[in-house]
């Protein structure tokens, strides 16, 4: 595709900003609203106490199922000789 | 987000919550009783040993003048009901599922229970509920209940 030259002393029709202007503005201000909203990612807060209802519902765990838990161990054992680095008791009450 | 970490000898926050049949339930109406508050969920297990346990301080010094306030924490009643149904409860249950009571009185893990004395000041804080515990607990509700004559 050819450009045409643009012919000399050609502006811009008068009272307009130019297209890649505007362009240039919209994307600053999208990128400034985007960058103050991730900013609330960073007010990060753990749940407290009361509110850990759902991290305690067995989907939540790890290892809700036992069997399959120790099959996994198992498994990790045999196929890469790891052993241990798992388990944490609670049930997200978060009193131990 | 407050550290702040309510200990005995504080004066206790206020208590304004309804029961299950509307009932207005405030602590400051309870002054001069020795009170248990208790944070519980539906979700916390060692809430569902608690419960026996708090029938029977009930039975056995209610007459004292000991009373038991348990605060519901469940975002969803029928969660509540659920285990209700399951450990039921002769003592006076109330509900705050918007969680505003827990965060002024500096719940730091559940369930956690506050003795309130007499006098409307915090005499012990129990976080968790521990067999193991029972007897020094119900030692401090005795030494309270002594305390009000």
């Amino acid at each position: 595709m050819r450009i045409l030259p643009t012919p000399e002393g050609a502006r811009p029709p008068a009272g307009r900003a130019s297209r890649s202007d505007t362009g240039a503005k919209l994307t600053g201000a999208l990128l400034a609203a985007i960058a103050v909203a991730l900013s609330g990612c960073a007010a990060f807060e753990p749940p407290r106490a009361w509110e850990k209802g759902y991290l305690a519902k067995p989907e939540m765990q790890f290892d809700a199922d036992k069997l399959d838990a120790k099959n996994v161990q198992h498994v990790y054992f045999s196929k890469e000789g790891s052993a241990g680095g798992y388990g944490v008791g609670g049930g997200g009450c978060g009193c131990n | 987000m407050s550290v702040h970490a309510l200990s005995a000898g504080e004066p206790a926050p206020a208590l304004s919550l309804s029961t299950a049949a509307g009932q207005a339930v405030d602590l400051e109406r309870l002054r001069g009783k020795v009170v248990w508050v208790d944070f519980w969920a539906s979700w916390c297990t060692p809430c569902k040993r608690s419960f026996p346990w708090m029938n029977e301080m009930l039975a056995k010094y209610g007459a004292q003048g000991f009373e038991i306030v348990a605060v519901n924490v469940d975002r969803k009643r029928e969660d509540a009901d659920k285990f209700l149904a399951v450990a039921p409860a002769q003592f006076t249950v109330v509900y705050d599922a918007a969680g505003k009571a827990p965060a002024a009185w500096a719940v730091k893990a559940m369930p956690t229970s506050y003795l309130i004395d007499a006098n409307g000041r915090v005499a012990f804080v129990e976080s968790g509920f521990r067999d193991e515990r029972k007897a020094e607990v119900e030692a401090k509700i005795r030494a309270a209940l002594a305390a009000r004559k």
